[in-house]
């Protein structure tokens, strides 16, 4: 006799847990295994935390969130993505991105619709998926397309059932990004189609090209078939904030706004006031960050390729998805046996779906001296796999 | 380009050029040229450490002196900069705007040496007509680095999604 229900019995842990626990094990590892910023929250955004604790403003604020901090999201969007939200009905304040997805889930989801998730990718979606009673169809992106997802891979997946797309771009793990071209693309699949995107940007302010980020949802044709997930965890160092938010039609925030009421009631009250202030004062922080990532970005694929691994090269996020599947072992494998022979974390692709076969994530969200130590340590190890 | 390398070498004047080509992801000869030209323009004036001397010596003290001067006819504060910061005891001379003309950096083994230097040198000098010095007691941050650094740990989980 068990009390726990079937569909969360037979939900896999996730396989970044199990491998977790085996890190922790071992005395002195070294890890390129994180998936948050390695920076600072910004001062002015840590001093207005404290700030709001001393005027006392530790009280519940309204459901969508503070409507300052919703009017200055809306200003971002604005002038980030060209597409005007509605503070006011349009913009919803959530306990970090992660809440998002899944209040966007449930809120549209019936049972056995189908949603589609582009793999490799965040951990999340498919549990998300599968709580809310759908069904999680996975298409699987590649290599040679730089893991982009393409309109033949996306028309393959509809089918009358499907309800919407996950699109996580910039990517984790893969560190993926789509242009607007990409998008475009995407977008003549979608355009005469009811599938609602749920756009996870997290990673938005992270992309090293000429371009900034691109959101599906500026086409005007799919501005109100869009929900975009964004947050401060990754673009200001926030991620024990736990602050995030979901923009989109009026219709689907409200319901999603529902769900949130009941479950939340409401994000953090000082992480919104803290939010409002790095939204106002940290834009210098943000390129200051995204600087040092490239410049990081630049040294560890340049150290990958130099070990003869082959490695694309990621525009977004701050991961590297280097192939190594040269060595002869399997994804798993390889980040065991790494941990154990060299004491260097990573996590092996297929935590983000089985795609990620023959794939590690390196993360550098560490400092240069902490890159190169473990690319030293990898390079050794691939050598002696390789047998040279 | 040369904002980039500025801000790379400032942070680490030690590093090499092949370092700094990966880093932005451009030639090893355009790095090269490019810290080449910004030498010859002077904007890399030169490279040097950022030492502790607190720590290295056991007698050391630095001061920061408040200048008052009356400007030259013909040039102005230049000529009386140029008397002061050719002393070798003087670290920095900056022109100030407020309430004194000069700021200027110096250190020593101790008090008694500053001041002597100060009245035997500087307040003597025709158009000085009056100074105010401050010793310093500790140095906490120099030039963007803390000079005690805490112990800071990585709080972050090992590996996290």
């Amino acid at each position: 006799m068990t009390f726990i229900a079937n569909h969360i019995k037979d939900m896999p842990r996730s396989g970044i847990r199990k491998f977790f626990d085996i890190v922790n094990e071992i005395e002195g590892a070294i890890s390129l295994g994180v998936g948050e910023p390695d920076f600072e929250t910004p001062w002015p955004v840590r001093e207005r935390g404290i700030y709001t604790l001393e005027k006392k403003r530790t009280v519940y604020t309204s459901n969508a969130g503070l409507l300052e901090l919703r009017q200055e999201i809306s200003h971002y969007l604005d002038n980030k993505l060209g597409i005007k939200y509605n503070p006011k009905g349009e913009i919803l304040i959530t306990v970090g991105a992660s809440e998002g997805i899944d209040l966007a889930l449930r809120a549209v989801i019936e049972p056995g619709d189908e949603v589609l998730v582009v793999e490799p990718s965040y951990v999340s979606y498919k549990p998300c998926i599968t709580m809310a009673g759908g069904v999680p169809v996975v298409i699987e992106t590649k290599q040679e397309n730089a893991f982009r997802l393409t309109p033949e891979e996306l028309v393959e997946k509809i089918t009358p059932k499907t309800k919407a797309l996950i699109l996580p771009y910039p990517n984790n793990p893969t560190g993926a990004i789509m242009e607007k071209s990409d998008l475009a693309a995407i977008e003549k699949v979608l355009k005469y189609r009811d599938i609602l995107v749920i756009s996870d940007e997290i990673y938005s302010e992270l992309t090293y090209t000429d371009t900034p980020h691109a959101s599906i949802a500026s086409f005007e044709s799919m501005r109100d078939k869009t929900i975009v997930l964004n947050g401060f965890s990754k673009a200001y160092a926030m991620t024990g904030w736990r602050l995030g938010y979901a923009a989109g039609p009026a219709d689907i925030i409200d319901a999603m706004t529902k769900i949130h009421q009941y479950v939340i009631m409401c994000a953090p009250t000082v992480s919104q006031y803290a939010g409002i202030e790095a939204l106002k004062s940290c834009d210098d922080a943000v390129v200051k960050m995204r600087k040092e990532y490239n410049m990081r970005r630049r040294v560890m694929r340049k150290g990958f390729l130099d070990m003869g691994l082959d490695c694309f090269e990621a525009l977004g996020a701050f991961y590297l998805f280097p192939d190594i599947s040269s060595t002869g072992l399997g994804s798993e494998e390889f980040a065991e046996r790494l941990l154990m022979e060299e004491k260097v974390a990573v996590v092996p692709g297929t935590a983000f779906g089985s795609c990620g076969e023959g794939f590690i994530r390196c993360s550098y969200a560490y400092s240069i001296d902490e890159i190169n130590t473990a690319l030293e340590r990898i390079a050794r190890f691939v050598k002696h796999m390789k047998g040279e | 380009m040369e904002k980039d390398i500025l801000e790379i070498l400032e942070k680490d004047s030690r590093i090499s050029v092949e370092k700094i080509s990966v880093m932005l992801g451009v030639d090893e000869e355009e790095v090269a040229g490019c810290i080449k030209k910004m030498e010859d323009e002077g904007i890399i004036c030169g490279y040097t450490i950022l030492a502790d001397w607190d720590k290295a010596e056991k007698d050391y003290v630095a001061a920061m002196i408040e200048v008052k001067v009356t400007p030259q006819r013909d040039s102005g504060y230049e000529e009386i900069a140029r008397r002061i910061y050719k002393f070798d005891e003087v670290k920095s001379v900056y022109l100030m705007s407020g309430a004194y003309d000069f700021m200027v950096l110096m250190d020593g083994k101790d008090i008694k040496e500053i001041s002597h230097f100060i009245s035997s040198k500087l307040s003597t000098l025709d158009y000085v007509t009056g100074t105010a010095t401050h010793f310093v007691l500790k140095k906490y941050k120099d030039y963007g680095i803390v000079m005690e650094k805490e112990e800071e740990e990585d709080e972050r989980m090992k590996v996290s999604p």
